[in-house]
């Protein structure tokens, strides 16, 4: 080989190749969202610990070339049909709603071998609607490659094993078990139940009216994406942005729509991180200065033994009640104990730091490396990020009326913003009705009365996704 | 496949807004059920608080009958600065909020983990 072939070869084997080919312009617009993202977790600070992680696993995974995740091999293993580790493809006919049959699978040999590419495979498919193929099986077998047809046809693999996506898989594909196990948002949970105090909401059990009624945009926007043409399990997907909740929907996602899970892990962090930008304007518009004047009693003191039976009740009755809930919130609940017993400082210290870290690092990075391009790009991700914003709308009106109705049935004892603090989103929703009630009067001190509804909102949007998946799961 | 059918079957609009409503409905209901078992769990131990209380005040006020009551923290009202359970005593509001926040700092442990109950200039 001389200089020249070798030289060649690098340059055709490069990334930069991959720009130049078929689709590879959708690559360089993906690695400038990765940098709108960085720039916006790094210089605006928006949820900077999974933002970060989501945008650079954004980025890794565009680099034509790095072979970190495959999205094909992902599809195979969701929709358990065959996997071309070659061209990264499962054997999936998209028009039929079904794994490839067997001639099926002999016709994508021979016209892969024959230089077909995988649109043109999938075209032929979708004219055929579902007819025999093997007449152009037997006229492309004869005159293509058979070497070829015969080495692409010894390297098919069948149903996809964690295992087998551990042996042909690359570094993110490993990460991403953890998320499609679901393991990763349980663990989050425990961290998030371990840093959270639910005296607020034990004081005050009618906070939890307000974490109820702020799940309205998870419905809300559920039937809006119905409304649009999506299929029920997706538009549930899309509607746990609603929730506020990023765990929730990264776990509703993977279990009822993996395929979207880049654009809606994206929208719902995002959206958390707007908060303040979304809910103000709501808050004060469906509010009365006289309303947002109003300046709470302080809530009743809640005992040490309140607080370490709470988990326990909670985690026994929600389950019961709803046991598609068991791993959010048997997690979230299983974080609190730890927190509350007093004997388990060691590993509240693990679940709140440590334990959360790690499993953020992972998280943000494998959730990031989902938004391939071929995919990400679509007229579905713009939809989604337009019904995430609907979403959250919703569920903030829907606090807010609450917190009215309890204005009004309190006789004026209650604040309506910290109805808002109803989405999940700890805590910077609640810190969103500080502001608005600070800003008309400023001695009022609304956080810690707006934490009841919003940690009510964590446990509301999990028995949110935990209907969504009984009836879609 | 570069782009997955939207999966599963489309489900029509009025099965939709029956789930919508459902789901709705389920996550009020749940939380109302929750709010009626922590509303009785607080009854429940408020009640069993009460009587340990009153078991452990009746031999203390019989071993001490004639114990002079504090003087000062029940003389003097609160001050018109005091809010929520902390009870001020000759200090201004700005000096207890600095206090709060250097105990808070000092002890490692974020302000509303804490509780004061009373603070008091010691003339």
């Amino acid at each position: 080989m001389n200089i020249l072939e070798t030289l060649s070869k690098l340059a055709t084997e490069s990334g930069f190749a991959g720009f130049f080919a078929a689709g590879g312009w959708k690559n360089l617009i993906m690695i400038a969202l990765a940098c709108v993202l960085l720039y916006l977790g790094i210089g605006k600070k928006f949820e900077p610990l999974l933002l970060v992680g989501i945008a650079f696993g954004v980025l890794l995974t565009n680099i034509p070339g790095a072979n970190l995740y495959h999205m094909g091999m992902w599809d195979a293993y969701v929709y358990e049909c065959a996997y071309d580790p070659v061209n990264d493809y499962a054997l999936y006919n998209t028009a039929q709603e079904r794994a490839y049959d067997e001639m099926e699978m002999n016709y994508y040999i021979v016209a892969r071998a024959s230089g077909h590419t995988t649109e043109q495979i999938e075209d032929y498919f979708e004219q055929q609607a579902g007819a025999d193929v093997t007449n152009d099986f037997l006229a492309l077998y004869a005159t293509c490659d058979q070497n070829a047809a015969n080495e692409l046809a010894g390297k098919l693999k069948g149903e996809l094993s964690f295992t087998d996506i551990i042996h042909l898989g690359g570094l993110l594909d490993i990460l991403y078990i953890g998320v499609k196990a679901g393991v990763y948002p349980c663990l989050i949970f425990i961290g998030v139940g371990a840093m959270t105090d639910f005296g607020p909401l034990i004081a005050r059990p009618s906070s939890m009216l307000m974490g109820a009624a702020a799940q309205l945009g998870v419905f809300f926007a559920f039937f809006g994406a119905c409304l649009l043409g999506f299929a029920g399990n997706v538009a549930a997907s899309i509607g746990i942005i609603g929730g506020a909740d990023g765990p929730t929907a990264i776990y509703l996602t993977t279990k009822l729509a993996p395929a979207f899970l880049g654009p809606i892990a994206i929208a719902a962090y995002s959206y958390m991180a707007l908060i303040p930008m979304i809910q103000k304007p709501l808050m004060r518009a469906l509010t009365t200065e006289k309303e947002r004047k109003v300046k709470m009693e302080q809530a009743r003191a809640v005992s040490k033994v309140e607080k370490i039976i709470f988990p326990i009740a909670v985690a026994t009755f929600v389950i019961l009640l709803i046991p598609s809930t068991a791993p959010l919130i048997g997690c979230l609940m299983f974080g609190n104990l730890l927190k509350e017993t007093g004997v388990t400082e060691r590993l509240s210290d693990t679940a709140q730091n440590a334990l959360m870290n790690i499993v953020t690092l992972f998280l943000g990075i494998s959730v990031g490396a989902t938004t391939v391009a071929a995919r990400f790009l679509s007229l579905q991700t713009l939809m989604i990020v337009v019904l995430g914003v609907i979403a959250f709308m919703f569920s903030t009106i829907g606090g807010l009326l609450m917190g009215k109705i309890m204005y009004k049935v309190s006789g004026g004892k209650i604040n309506p913003l910290i109805g808002s603090a109803g989405v999940s989103a700890v805590p910077m929703a609640a810190r969103v009705s500080q502001d608005v009630g600070r800003e008309a009067n400023p001695n009022n001190f609304l956080l810690m009365h707006a934490m009841g509804p919003n940690v009510a909102g964590v446990i509301g949007s999990a028995i949110a996704a935990g209907f969504l998946l009984a009836v879609f799961g | 496949m570069n782009t997955l059918a939207l999966t599963a079957a489309k489900m029509g609009l009025g099965e939709a807004g029956i789930n919508a409503v459902l789901g709705y409905v389920v996550v009020f209901f749940g939380l109302v059920l929750l709010m009626c078992v922590v509303i009785l769990l607080g009854k429940a131990l408020a009640g069993t608080n009460k009587k340990a209380a009153a078991k452990t005040a009746a031999p203390a006020a019989s071993a001490a009958p004639a114990a002079p009551a504090a003087p000062s923290s029940v003389a003097s009202p609160p001050a018109p600065g005091s809010a929520g359970e902390v009870k001020l005593f000759d200090v201004p509001d700005k000096e207890a909020a600095m206090i709060m926040a250097i105990v808070a700092d000092r002890m490692g442990k974020p302000l509303n983990e804490l509780r004061f109950k009373s603070i008091k200039e010691v003339k």
